[in-house]
């Protein structure tokens, strides 16, 4: 045990820092932010790598070296538009502060007339090589109704204008934070509907810390797997158990920017093997370790040369790049979701893991959590995420009658944001109804403590 | 609290042993944090609890009064301390600290910044998530509070990752070593927007400020402050709503002769009949009371510059 337990306390600081690291490097992966959220996409920085806007493709080369929280906009030069980083220091956005205006939209005619400046006229401006900026000062010159709006509204036409003709990307840092919320705002589906409220309350009930054996049934693309491998930062280990003989994929787990020492701390097991008694299990590890090799869903962390990943599949916007593309070829560091070693999976036998989080929406939690629960050591807890509540509830009370974990409790947390601005301070009109179901609790000792 | 000393990890063939923390859970709304010393008892309605009964059974395990009654003892964790600390001030519960870790990016080897401490139930859960080589640094203007705090972070085994200092952040700032060094800062503050000038000072670029205020008024004003050099300028409650699941016998109303107008025997048959069908179901409803409020959550990130 003690010979896996011990950290190179070295290269597990080197790991922290370089998934800590606040400044992009050259094959890092980040979280392309357009217009204020109206748009995110994962890309992995190279100097070949590109992102599609509007019509019109970037390079990506400019991103490489920026801090994390960098703005860029496009610019116009020589050579064509291209993206440059927003001087922070010119940012400054002057917000309307007047609210006892006297302005209302009661003049307002909806024709279709308010402004002048037709579609050639603006391209005719940028062939000319005016920056977006000075569009949308020229649109909002040549709008009839724009003097009578009211200093809000005013705002909000520009802003409208900017998105469109000023594009903003922000460089976001690749956390569970940001990847958890970009796929729940673009692809819930792929992480079952799963919140980042309710994936932090997960990881929270299931004391996910550094130096600790954490097992996952994760069905939700990996984002389980990757959230717990964040906490863990390199010290400890992360198995992905699985059913039958093929790993369930951890797509999402690329999306972070983790060090080779980090990926070789996320490791699966399927759950048989997990489950079995020692001498078996040595073969049947073999045999899986084998099984697993020739299998595409162990992935890779990265891939330099590879373009962009784009989140957006059926993509109602303008993104044309490949998507879900990285190169699956085996690479020479080590990888995320290898087959746990023999020695590790005998140390998980000897002394349980501390703790466990299911997130598996295709799989009965009763039916599985019986036979996990024993893996874990006397005093764990557990999470189980679920979308639908009777499950977990007949899951509860099984659970109860079997005396197997107390503490136990479902919960839904409700999260609503607010717009907070001078007068203005209300909930936001849209919000997630919905976040789904958690139930928790901690194993205790059976009869033979 | 945390498995940093292997030895105290836990594991199949870990004992409770002298000096250990227990949480000893009575009900799901009863429990208390115990330090285990061997000659000492514990007292509660069910009986007297002898400590030395409890050395060398794993944690997880039943122990019994005199009178028979049993307890468990569960090794502690960040969120069972919230629910047995001693409230010196109103504390964060499960929900908002949760949020709180996950949007504040906090990972193993950050360096975070809190102010007040109060009863140290956010700090516990932020030295887990920073451990084993990042640090809390947190501070309170009140002295016996942060004597108290250092105190329970000494029972609780934090003490090496948490660092409580005295000073009040809101007339004097944070102190100017960590100028550069956060990765994150939480303020809890009467008047947080005091603070943020010097809470921008100590945040690495791209870092992350939370500040938690009970009151709309309080995130109006903090917001205002933060414009000048933040973004992505953000505020939230959350709540949970817990369900109470039953195992609820609802009849059918054509087996228990309510709606079929039958004969006494034919009633009688029905009623057995319903049992053994099982009109038994488990079900599950939202607790009929709940918290309504904690406070408002703002999270902002330092311009890059």
């Amino acid at each position: 045990m003690s010979a896996i337990a011990r950290d190179d306390a070295a290269s597990a600081a080197e790991a922290v820092a370089v998934h800590n690291a606040r400044v992009t490097w050259e094959g890092c992966s980040v979280l392309l932010d357009i217009n204020d959220g109206d748009r995110l996409v994962f890309c992995r920085l190279s100097p070949a790598a590109t992102v599609k806007i509007g019509n019109n493709n970037y390079s990506l080369r400019p991103l490489i070296g920026c801090p994390f929280g960098s703005l860029f906009q496009v610019d116009s030069g020589a050579d064509g538009p291209f993206l440059s980083r927003v001087d922070p220091s010119s940012q400054g956005k002057e917000v309307p502060d007047s609210i006892d205006e006297s302005k209302d939209n009661r003049a307002l005619v909806d024709n279709n007339k308010a402004q002048t400046l037709t579609g050639e006229d603006i391209n005719a401006m940028r062939s000319q090589g005016a920056t977006g900026d000075e569009i949308v000062e020229a649109l909002i010159a040549n709008s009839a109704t724009f003097e009578n709006k009211t200093s809000f509204s005013q705002e909000k036409y520009r802003l409208k204008k900017q998105k469109k003709y000023a594009p903003k990307i922000l460089v976001r840092r690749p956390f569970t934070r940001s990847i958890c919320e970009a796929y729940f705002k673009k692809y819930p589906h792929r992480i079952g509907f799963l919140r980042v409220d309710t994936l932090s309350l997960l990881l929270s009930m299931a004391n996910v810390t550094a130096n600790s054996n954490i097992l996952v049934v994760d069905t939700l693309s990996g984002i389980l797997t990757g959230a717990v491998a964040e906490r863990l930062g390199g010290h400890g280990h992360v198995c992905s158990a699985y059913m039958g003989g093929t790993p369930y994929s951890l797509d999402i787990v690329r999306m972070f920017n983790f060090s080779s020492e980090i990926c070789k701390r996320i490791v699966s097991c399927s759950i048989s093997d997990l489950s079995t008694t020692d001498t078996a299990n040595s073969e049947n590890n073999g045999k899986h370790v084998a099984a697993t090799e020739s299998q595409p869903m162990t992935l890779q962390p990265s891939d330099m040369e590879d373009v962009t990943v784009s989140l957006e599949k059926e993509t109602s916007y303008n993104l044309t790049e490949t998507n879900g593309s990285f190169n699956l070829k085996p690479c020479k560091s080590s990888k995320a979701g290898e087959p746990a070693s023999a020695e590790v999976v005998r140390m998980w036998k000897e002394s349980g893991f501390s703790s466990l989080i299911i997130g598996a929406p295709d799989i009965d939690p009763w039916s599985i959590i019986k036979g996990l629960l024993p893996l874990l050591s006397h005093s764990a807890p557990f999470a189980i995420y679920h979308q639908y509540l009777q499950p977990l509830a007949t899951c509860m009370h099984n659970i109860q009658q079997e005396k197997l974990a107390i503490g136990l409790q479902i919960n839904e947390p409700w999260l609503r944001e607010f717009q907070v601005l001078p007068a203005r301070t209300h909930p936001h009109m849209q919000m997630s109804a919905f976040g789904g179901y958690i139930l928790s609790g901690t194993k205790i000792c059976g009869s033979a403590g | 609290m945390l498995p940093t000393d292997e030895t105290k990890q836990l594991s199949f063939n870990r004992r409770i042993a002298e000096g250990d923390l227990v949480i000893v859970y009575e009900r799901h709304d009863t429990m208390k944090a115990v330090k285990v010393i061997a000659g000492s008892v514990l007292q509660n309605r069910f009986g007297v609890y002898k400590h030395s009964e409890w050395i060398g059974k794993p944690f997880g395990s039943k122990a019994l009064s005199n009178k028979g009654r049993f307890i468990y003892l569960l090794a502690p964790t960040p969120e069972l301390w919230t629910l047995v600390l001693n409230h010196r001030t109103q504390i964060l519960y499960i929900a908002d600290i949760s949020l709180v870790v996950m949007y504040l990016e906090l990972v193993p080897g950050c360096v975070v910044l809190e102010s007040g401490t109060g009863s140290g139930s956010l700090s516990t859960s932020l030295a887990r998530a920073v451990a084993p080589s990042g640090h809390v640094y947190t501070f309170d203007f009140h002295e016996e509070r942060a004597a108290s705090a250092r105190e329970d972070f000494e029972k609780t085994g934090l003490s090496n990752l948490v660092t409580v200092g005295v000073r009040d952040i809101q007339g004097e700032g944070f102190p100017d070593e960590f100028i550069g060094l956060a990765d994150s800062v939480f303020l809890d503050l009467p008047q947080p927007w005091l603070a943020i000038p010097s809470a921008e000072k100590m945040l690495k670029q791209d870092g992350v400020l939370c500040s938690f205020s009970p009151c709309i008024e309080q995130v109006q004003r903090s917001c205002e402050v933060l414009r000048s050099s933040f973004t992505d300028i953000r505020t939230f409650e959350i709540l949970l709503r817990s369900y109470d699941v039953r195992e609820v016998n609802i009849k059918d109303s054509n087996e228990d002769g309510l709606v079929v107008s039958g004969s006494r025997k034919r009633r009688q048959f029905s009623q057995e009949d319903a049992e053994e069908n099982s009109g038994h179901q488990v079900l599950a409803r939202p607790s009929p009371e709940a918290r309504g409020h904690t406070g408002y959550l703002t999270f902002a990130r330092l311009k890059c510059l």
